[in-house]
């Protein structure tokens, strides 16, 4: 009996006490966990991995494999976001659970880890994916299980779902403010564009030029070379840029091709300085393994750089530093990947739900006024209004910002006269 | 395409040409020498030699890292120190994998290609583990990077240059080492006839395991040198391992002229090409030449006459 006694007021006194040393951070807390968390059988409808404390959520990238170089930083950033979430608060009363899981840079993995957050463990969201390849493999699985994915990676467009966020820009956003600004204070009339040989650069390369000989007063294209994946030798093509002195090199070659390249232009006597550069595959992750010497002088067309200077970003990169190390650096896709979760959870507040019906329909209009690189907005489109940004390599593997488009862009994943 | 040009922008655009073409020639002796030893001499299909590549590239590295901190005075010469570190390890790794699971395969020379394929993946996780999965940059001191400025329009690359000196210096050795020291005759004898070779007393294990040592040693050299034109990361080793064994099997196995003779023929047909045509096109026409060749002379362009 006396134990029975004992049992519920031993329990209400732990309460008490855990109530007491809780209080000095009650003022830390959002509002929202005073009112109370909504009833899980009101925000979840579906059957969602969703309980009284707590909701779950996939991370899926690559973490062996070819692509882990690029895709590490994109995993530091969601959890850096998803923590940050829950030390606030979480999510409609709820903290986030995350599952990862390896896409091993391989695309039906990817199709299959993806099936398996969303049929066994019923993930409220997956943020993940970074080659085009690896959600081209997930998209019909996330449509057909209906799930939610928040995609980091700028991307080439000519895509556009109800069941994917895209957080990284589509080819025009980052592509037509750059040409314009250079072609305009540059006075660039000729460009020499350098590839690798795959989706991405391709349909990239074809908005540029579409736009330099249809948009741009008197410029052209007076070369476009592809490469395959992976090539390590340039020294031809450098020659004939140098033959035929375009007044850009404009450039789309990804993965340890790109340190071959820069490498071996800067062997070949080609000076950043004197020479323009502008690339849209090289961010400050690139740089680390290129040397900051190799790439000094080039530009680099994105939408965020670690340097930039607004109190959002000096926040999200002394937290970043915290949590990972000092000695990392954040690229444009790191920062878009800390957008998803970040967005998520806007999403299911003003949806008051974690249904991904219910998500889907309340992300159009969605601003995030925390974002790193400044104020964003989720577009009717999935994609997100965000600038255009100019940097220009310095040798310590950071960026200078040269340039800026005075206003958000519009997202255009279907761009008409440019396909 | 050349109408617009001047004489003498085309003549250094020629001269420049010549020396791409040479610097790839020199790039693909360099990773091929490795391996035409390994597979050549012993017939062992050895996948991971990409990997031990980029062992001598996390070898140079470390050293650059090592020297910046401790003695910076010295850093301007610390790629020589790095490139013999690099043949050491890579000799030293290479000897210890022999004696651990080559030597088991000799018999089964198809199972030895899974096997270090195998290996090749374990050694990359090993090294996103240790060194993690980003690119490291290695830093080269100043003097290495830039060009020789020979005239006002012909620049020749510095790194370009290094790198056929030391393929150069790399080949005369493997060369005396093979055809002119007593130990080297012992290995060309082992090849032959093996058990004839142990029935006049050499040691053909013993010869086994240091040839599979020189291979990789070569293989770490190769990557140290390539630090100076290409990116180090765990699986950068797969982007070298397709053209070295182009360049082995299209020469002819066991055969030391032989691969440089298939490496100039690629390399030059290669350059030229990516000059008049595109970098994939380029890719595209050369297989397709070594295919047909090969169909037309299966045992590659040198053939070593072995008494089967």
């Amino acid at each position: 009996m006396a134990t029975e006694d004992e049992g519920p007021q031993s329990r209400l006194r732990r309460s008490l006490l855990m109530g007491m040393a809780a209080a000095p951070f009650a003022g830390l807390l959002p509002k929202t966990a005073f009112a109370g968390a909504p009833a899980t059988s009101a925000i979840n409808t579906t059957g969602l991995a969703v309980t009284d404390t707590e909701v779950t959520v996939g991370i899926l990238h690559s973490v062996t494999g070819t692509m882990a170089i690029s895709e590490t930083g994109s995993v530091e950033a969601e959890k850096l976001a998803i923590q940050q979430i829950n030390d606030a608060g979480g999510i409609l009363g709820r903290k986030i659970k995350i599952i990862q899981e390896d896409g091993a840079s391989d695309w039906p993995t990817f199709a299959e880890k993806a099936k398996k957050l969303l049929v066994n463990d019923h993930v409220a969201a997956i943020f993940g994916c970074w080659t085009s390849a690896s959600r081209k493999a997930v998209l019909p699985v996330v449509e057909q299980y209906n799930g939610m994915l928040y995609y980091p990676t700028f991307y080439e467009g000519l895509e556009q779902s109800k069941n994917v966020i895209y957080t990284g820009q589509e080819a025009t956003q980052q592509i037509l403010a750059s040409l314009n600004w250079v072609n305009k204070e540059k006075g660039a009339k000729t460009f020499f564009m350098v590839g690798s040989d795959y989706i991405w650069p391709r349909t990239s390369n074809k908005i540029a030029r579409k736009h330099i000989e249809g948009h741009l007063e008197g410029c052209k294209v007076v070369g476009e070379e592809y490469f395959p994946l992976g090539a390590t030798q340039f020294n031809s093509v450098i020659n004939k840029i140098k033959l035929k002195k375009p007044d850009v090199i404009w450039m789309d070659v990804v993965g340890g091709s790109n340190v071959a390249f820069y490498k071996q232009l800067k062997a070949a006597g080609i000076n950043l300085d004197k020479q323009l550069l502008l690339t849209i595959s090289v961010t400050e992750d690139e740089i680390d393994g290129i040397g900051g010497e190799n790439i000094a002088g080039a530009y680099a067309c994105m939408k965020y750089f670690e340097s930039l200077k607004n109190p959002n970003n000096e926040a999200f990169v002394s937290a970043f530093h915290k949590m990972w190390g000092d000695k990392t650096v954040i690229g444009d896709v790191t920062q878009a990947a800390y957008l998803g979760p970040n967005l998520w959870k806007l999403t299911a507040e003003k949806a008051g739900s974690f249904d991904i019906d219910k998500i889907a329909a309340a992300s159009p209009g969605i601003e995030f006024k925390g974002a790193p690189e400044g104020y964003v907005k989720i577009h009717d489109n999935h994609h997100l209004w965000s600038r255009t940004r100019v940097g220009r390599a310095r040798p310590d593997g950071q960026f200078d910002v040269v340039f800026e488009t005075p206003d958000l862009i519009e997202p255009n994943p279907f761009p008409k006269g440019y396909q | 395409m050349f109408g617009d040009y001047s004489f003498s922008d085309l003549g250094s655009i020629f001269v420049m040409q010549g020396f791409a073409g040479l610097i790839l020639f020199s790039v693909f002796v360099l990773m091929a020498l490795g391996l035409a030893i390994i597979f050549g001499q012993m017939g062992v299909i050895n996948m991971a030699h990409g990997e031990f590549m980029i062992l001598g590239a996390y070898v140079t590295w470390m050293t650059s890292t090592f020297f910046q901190a401790h003695l910076p005075a010295l850093f301007s010469i610390y790629f020589f120190i790095a490139m013999i570190l690099a043949f050491l390890a890579c000799g030293a790794l290479g000897m210890f994998v022999e004696w651990a699971m080559i030597r088991h395969l000799y018999k089964r020379p198809l199972d030895t290609l899974l096997a270090t394929w195998g290996l090749s993946l374990i050694l990359q996780q090993l090294y996103r583990t240790v060194f993690g999965a980003r690119e490291v940059g290695v830093e080269l001191p100043q003097w290495m990077m830039g060009s020789w400025q020979a005239t006002d329009s012909i620049q020749i690359p510095i790194n370009g240059m290094l790198v056929m000196a030391i393929t150069l210096l790399i080949t005369l050795a493997v060369a005396y080492i093979l055809y002119f020291s007593s130990w080297g005759r012992q290995v060309r004898a082992v090849v032959q006839n093996r058990v004839m070779a142990d029935a006049v007393g050499i040691n053909t294990e013993r010869v086994d395991r240091y040839t599979f040592g020189l291979g990789c040693g070569i293989a770490g050299v190769a990557g140290s040198a390539f630090t100076m034109i290409g990116s180090t990361g765990p699986t950068s080793g797969q982007l070298y391992i397709v053209d070295t064994f182009l360049v082995v099997v299209f020469g002819g196995a066991g055969s030391l002229a032989g691969t440089i003779a298939s490496a100039f023929t690629i390399s030059q047909a290669r350059s030229t090409l990516e000059f008049f045509t595109s970098g994939s096109m380029a890719q595209v026409m050369t297989l397709l030449a070594v295919v047909i060749i090969l169909m037309l002379r299966p045992q590659g362009l040198f053939a070593l006459k072995v008494r089967k």
